[in-house]
């Protein structure tokens, strides 16, 4: 077995607000390998762009407050802000939804997917540029050389988002992690910046963690997944387990709620019923048990750890923990 | 009696539940560019630009596309909630196209609409009571306890507890916010209502809530719905045909299972490609068609087809006709000269 790139290990971050503490990232751990593309899955407001964030100490106005990050043998948690820098960019590189508040306005794009080379590698600005209008070729932006002296307002959003991914990728950071890079995008948009991901995962050999709301695209995109529900890792497997025989409730309840594009004909969706809890004021026991079919005595309790279920799958959940099969009407 | 021609017979004969409810014919809506200090109008963009569309009553059209494809705009003019450049608006046999005063009040009381954002298209400062029973108090369909009976039924009807009529908007999730908004499209009692992305800003594990809502309604109300969305999964489950808009005119129309199948537009066939489906093992063996570029400019569209830029199938000539839409047999029809398999 190789050794993780990077390990999270018993994350939580907190966001003091004026109704009380928010538990954003409650006890969240997982490790990612090199090469591999990890999926992290949930709903708004689940912690998974928080712990991202977190990963980066760009968790601010919340806070860490326990947990490390390893990376390289390294616990970031522990890092100065300059120690972080040198990590930003250069190790760990973070491409985010919107590449248009993501970009400087005022800077030619060519001089900001320049930055990261200049501020890590010390290079001059001929230099740095030369080899920023490489990557922006190889991302598949025409005429790189001309298009680099245009400023990010010029860009579409698709062409936007591949100039962040440039940016990303100049220094080769061993990790890439890019959080929901394609819900602003139309989808055909959608599918040449995953596609570009998926080359750029072979080409570079670029550990990714790709954080997304939508099923379809960690299906078809993520060798491992991992769901998360109100700050806690509630299931996680490889891509194909977990979507073949989801092994908690929310997940399994999840794929029934969406229709597919492949369903033969037309049947009922099956909703999850109720509203996705207040990170304020959680539910006792499992978060997820008030929304939950296969609740079981214990569920309002008790919080069930994330557990090993079989060979290859992990879930937070007394019912399947216990042995039962997830089956349904 | 001898029978008179067809396009004569529609014109004299009442309308009948038989007959498409909604025909739209070479509608045209453009906006003007302003530009420079004057603001002088430098040109168009061409929202929606050349659409013919048949509604039946009864049905879900639904309609797909890419941001900034006029898909909203369409829909919007379909209920003269924007007024059309050109063409005509057929809603029932009467022609309301540009429909005024007294009787496009009446028309209002027979078509509705649903929003996208259930954040924005709530005012924060009424009451769902308020929102809930504006359209009964600007119709005059109903005073005091009726009014008041009215506005319980109708949001028992979506799913909300008749007591939340004295609460504000804030107070609610977006899935509830959203069965308000249908609430309020519902207390007129419409028969035609256009639902303009109802759930893309919702949560994923709410979104289903809302679909069945919709469904439920349909057939309770023997409701009509165009459904707007960019999602074709959504769409295709919803929907008994669909309509592929792409820069301002319709590509491809079919009924939905067919589409799927056997999508005869080029566009139609890379948006399916495109389209994730949540299930690795099937994304495994798919085949992806990525189409390249960004769509075309709608205030300058290409020549010819409007696809034909990113079509890997253009050839010369269609850039120099536009394709009309042709049946392909089985209510399906495609703008296409070279058309898929």
């Amino acid at each position: 077995m190789t050794e993780p790139l990077l390990e999270v290990k018993d994350l939580h971050t907190v966001f003091n607000t004026k109704e009380g503490v928010v538990k954003a990232v409650d006890g969240v751990s997982f490790e990612l390998y090199p090469g591999e593309t990890l999926g992290i899955v949930g709903e708004s407001g689940c912690g998974k762009s928080v712990t991202a964030l977190s990963i980066m100490r760009l968790q601010r106005p919340g806070k860490i407050v326990g947990g490390k990050v390893l990376f390289k043998g390294h616990d970031l948690v522990k890092n100065t802000e300059d120690e972080m820098r040198e990590v930003r960019g250069k190790e760990i590189a973070m491409i985010f939804q919107d590449p248009m508040t993501s970009l400087n306005p005022v800077y030619r794009t060519g001089w900001q997917v320049a930055e990261p080379l200049r501020l890590h590698h010390g290079w001059d600005g001929k230099k740095s540029l030369a080899s920023a209008v490489s990557m922006l070729t190889r991302v598949g932006i025409p005429s790189a050389a001309h298009r680099a002296r245009d400023y990010p307002h010029q860009f579409s959003g698709g062409m936007r988002q591949r100039v962040m991914i440039a940016m990303g990728l100049t220094t080769t950071p061993a990790v890439l992690i890019a959080d929901d890079p394609t819900t602003a995008l139309d989808v055909t948009i959608q599918a040449q910046i995953l596609d570009l991901l998926r080359h750029v995962n072979r080409e570079f050999g670029t550990a990714t963690m790709l954080i997304t709301h939508n099923l379809g695209v960690v299906a078809g995109m993520c060798q491992r997944i991992i769901v998360m529900y109100a700050g806690k890792i509630v299931e996680a497997g490889p891509t194909t387990d977990v979507f073949a025989h989801p092994k908690h409730p929310y997940t399994w309840s999840l794929l029934r709620s969406i229709p597919r594009l492949d369903a033969d004909r037309h049947e009922p969706l099956k909703p999850i019923e109720g509203l996705p809890p207040s990170l304020i004021d959680l539910p006792s026991g499992c978060a997820f048990h008030p929304r939950c079919a296969f609740r079981v005595d214990r569920c309002p309790r008790d919080v069930p750890q994330l557990q090993t279920v079989n060979d290859t799958q992990q879930a937070a959940c007394w019912v399947t923990q216990a042995g039962t099969e997830l089956k349904g009407a | 009696m001898p029978e008179t021609t067809t396009a004569t017979k529609t014109l004299t004969r009442a309308w009948t539940s038989s007959d498409p409810l909604l025909t739209i014919t070479d509608l045209k809506v453009w906006f003007p560019v302003a530009s420079g200090v004057l603001q002088r109008t430098v040109g168009h963009v061409h929202a929606v630009d050349g659409v013919d569309l048949e509604i039946r009553a009864g049905e879900t059209l639904g309609l797909v596309g890419e941001s900034g494809c006029g898909k909203s705009t369409l829909g919007r003019t379909a209920i003269r909630l924007i007024a059309p450049t050109g063409g005509s608006i057929v809603f029932k046999g009467e022609d309301i196209t540009h429909m005024r005063g007294e009787k496009l009040r009446s028309l209002r009381r027979d078509v509705a609409m649903i929003f996208q954002d259930p954040y924005a298209s709530l005012d924060p400062r009424q009451t769902v009571g308020d929102i809930v029973g504006e359209p009964i108090d600007v119709h005059g369909l109903a005073k005091g306890k009726a009014r008041h009976d009215r506005i319980q039924e109708l949001l028992r009807v979506v799913g909300l507890n008749p007591r939340f009529v004295d609460r504000y908007p804030h107070e609610f999730s977006g899935g509830q916010r959203q069965r308000i908004g249908i609430a309020r499209a519902l207390a007129v009692e419409p028969s035609f209502i256009v639902c303009d992305e109802p759930i893309s800003a919702l949560d994923v594990s709410i979104q289903a809530q809302i679909i069945n809502l919709l469904e439920r309604l349909q057939s309770k109300f023997n409701l009509t719905y165009l459904f707007i969305a960019h999602d074709l999964s959504v769409v295709k489950h919803i929907s008994n045909r669909i309509a592929v808009m792409y820069l301002g005119k319709i590509m491809e129309i079919s009924p939905g299972m067919q589409l799927y199948k056997r999508p005869r537009h080029p566009y139609t066939g890379s948006l399916l490609s495109a389209i994730p489906i949540p299930d690795p093992v099937v994304e495994m063996r798919r085949e992806r068609t990525i189409i390249q570029g960004d769509v075309a400019s709608p205030v300058n569209p290409p020549s010819g087809c409007r696809f034909r830029t990113r079509c890997p199938r253009a050839k010369e000539h269609c850039a120099e006709e536009v394709p009309a839409l042709e049946s392909f047999g089985d209510d399906h029809m495609a703008a296409c000269f070279y058309p898929l398999d």
